[in-house]
């Protein structure tokens, strides 16, 4: 074995000088979180860097709903993954049936709508929620869940569409000429030919619209009020109301709510990374 | 004279005559999206613009103090908050090209903020920074032995941690992004310079950042459109408080919405377009490419 010379053993420390500082900055307001999970009352609020008395009662009173805030967790949950889930069905079959006009029946009037598209995608979301929620209000479907479902569509359908389009225009072309040259009508080749060959990307473009939907506070927050209709980051801020608040269940709460798209970001990350990433900015 | 009439005999063909099947499809698949783009974007858009006509709300939104105070902390969040984010993770995507199996390790857990919703960790922050009951000023008293400050009560500290937790949540992403550009550079440049003689810096100067200035430009310029809807970061953290003076336009927005003065709050809106447009023009020339 050869003996790290001097020169190597300073640019690894130059290395942990940079890496240790990074690894504290990013873990701490996520291990105080799971410190407050794990902790009773009376060990949260004693700065300890670990419980003397570690436990998982916090997350069996939220399980069983024990406490005045959480009274409808089960349902806002449920509430969470509907939306989430309804948000991704919806904006996977509008973005890809979008993508494949513009991209490969090359619909005439499709560059305008993908430039309508981007521009959709670079209007500031908290600026489209003011006339959002009036529109919704309007529309007579405020406080359903469908002016969520609705809004988070129309958020994620624009960069989804982007995504796909650049992706399906990398296809050969041939491979439609040669379906068609065998007969395939229009509808056979999008369902045997192009869905099959985008899995990779459409797996990417669902994930996104699926995490950008448990994730949203501000349109959940405006379009949602009721207790039994909010999701779940809605009723983590009315935590917020009372002064009182019992922080070790908020981040019990919260703890639970964010394992779900953090287990989602790293099981699917190969195709977040490559799919999403990649066609984020093009230089 | 027959001819004329004979012409005028002759009906265009009907419309689905002179679209082929797949044209018919097109438009049906386009149909979606459009309905979409009408009803909720279109609609909210000029419903909200009509609203913002009167130069009566402009008129009191110039005489609210607190307007002045969003966009001036507006300004701050952007030309402040962005640009050390962009510097730091331009550093750090230097750092984590580095071929080190702990480095990559430490990848993994760099992307959690990213990975995780930002509610329950800005909350998390929310409470470190509790002046009685936080952990920080826990620790502050028990190494000094005096009270710590009261964070989130002085505008300015307040509006720093703020930006802290925005930079927070955002740099792994964009250090994620500057990596696939670093990694797009040929190793063979970096070796031939150092064959050269090239110091560390003269190797950035000249390799990294020509080819990289493009996409760092870019990424700052979008990083600012959407900091600019960055609504979590600071009502989440302060509330606009303490006494409204940390607010930001997208929280401001949402503060007129709450007491009801929608007139106001498109038209806080409306002031901010004069920076947004041109961002949004640069950034669709660009991915429309």
């Amino acid at each position: 074995m050869k003996l790290p010379t001097l020169r190597e053993i300073g640019t690894e420390a130059k290395l942990l000088l940079i890496g240790i500082p990074v690894l504290i900055w990013t873990l701490v307001p996520i291990y105080h979180m799971f410190l407050f999970a794990i902790s009773p009352k009376e060990d949260a609020f004693s700065g300890k860097l670990w419980p003397d008395h570690p436990t998982l009662h916090n997350f069996e009173i939220v399980f069983r709903q024990q406490h005045y805030f959480l009274r409808d967790f089960w349902m806002q949950f449920g509430n969470s993954t509907v939306i989430a889930l309804a948000t991704g069905a919806l904006t996977l079959f509008i973005a890809t049936a979008a993508a494949f006009s513009i991209s490969r029946l090359r619909t005439p009037g499709g560059r305008a709508v993908m430039n309508l598209a981007l521009f959709t995608y670079f209007i500031p979301a908290a600026f489209l929620a003011v006339p959002m929620y009036r529109t919704m209000g309007n529309y007579g479907l405020l406080n359903t869940h469908w002016s969520l479902i609705l809004a988070m569509v129309t958020i994620a359908s624009p960069y989804a569409i982007w995504v796909l389009k650049q992706a399906s225009d990398k296809l050969p072309v041939e491979l439609d000429e040669a379906a068609t040259m065998d007969g395939a009508t229009t509808l056979q080749l999008f369902r045997l030919v192009y869905v099959p060959l985008m899995m990779p990307s459409l797996v990417a473009v669902g994930t996104y619209a699926i995490l950008l939907a448990w994730n949203e506070y501000l349109y959940a927050f405006l379009l949602l009020s009721k207790d039994t209709d909010i999701t779940l980051p809605v009723a983590l801020g009315n935590f917020l109301a009372a002064d009182d608040s019992p922080w070790e269940l908020l981040m019990t709460t919260g703890f639970i709510y964010a394992l779900p798209p953090a287990a989602i970001y790293y099981v699917f990350k190969r195709y977040m990374v490559g799919g999403l990433t990649a066609g984020a900015v093009k230089s | 004279m027959a001819i004329t009439i004979s012409d005028h005999a002759i009906p265009r063909p009907p419309l689905s005559a002179r679209l082929s099947t797949p044209q018919v499809w097109g438009i049906v698949l386009l149909a979606p999206y459009l309905l979409v783009f009408l009803a909720f974007v279109l609609y909210p858009v000029g419903y909200g613009l009509w609203l913002a006509r009167h130069p009566q709300s402009y008129v009191e939104l110039y005489n609210d103090p607190i307007f002045a105070r969003a966009a001036v902390n507006t300004l701050i969040f952007l030309v402040i908050g962005i640009n050390v984010k962009m510097l730091i993770a331009l550093f750090l995507s230097g750092f984590f090209v580095q071929q080190r199996h702990w480095i990559r390790w430490l990848s993994v857990l760099f992307i959690l903020p990213w990975a995780v919703p930002s509610i329950p960790t800005i909350l998390s922050v929310r409470f470190m920074l509790n002046p009685e009951w936080g952990v920080v000023n826990h620790i502050i008293f028990s190494l000094t032995g005096d009270d710590g400050p009261n964070w989130l009560n002085d505008p300015t500290v307040a509006l720093t941690m703020a930006i802290g937790v925005h930079i927070w949540k955002s740099l792994p992403f964009w250090t994620l992004i500057l990596m696939t550009g670093r990694l797009a550079i040929s190793n063979d440049l970096f070796e031939a310079a150092g064959v050269d003689g090239a110091s560390f810096w003269q190797k950035f100067r000249y390799i990294t950042w020509p080819s990289m200035r493009t996409l760092y430009v870019t990424c700052t310029l979008l990083s600012m459109i959407w900091t600019l809807g960055d609504f979590n970061s600071v009502y989440l953290l302060t509330g606009g408080g303490p006494a409204d003076l940390t607010h930001v336009l997208s929280t401001l927005g949402i503060r007129y919405l709450r007491l009801d003065q929608l007139n106001l709050a498109m038209a806080s809106i409306v002031c901010a377009l004069p920076l947004v447009l041109p961002l949004v023009y640069f950034m669709m020339k660009r991915l429309s490419r």
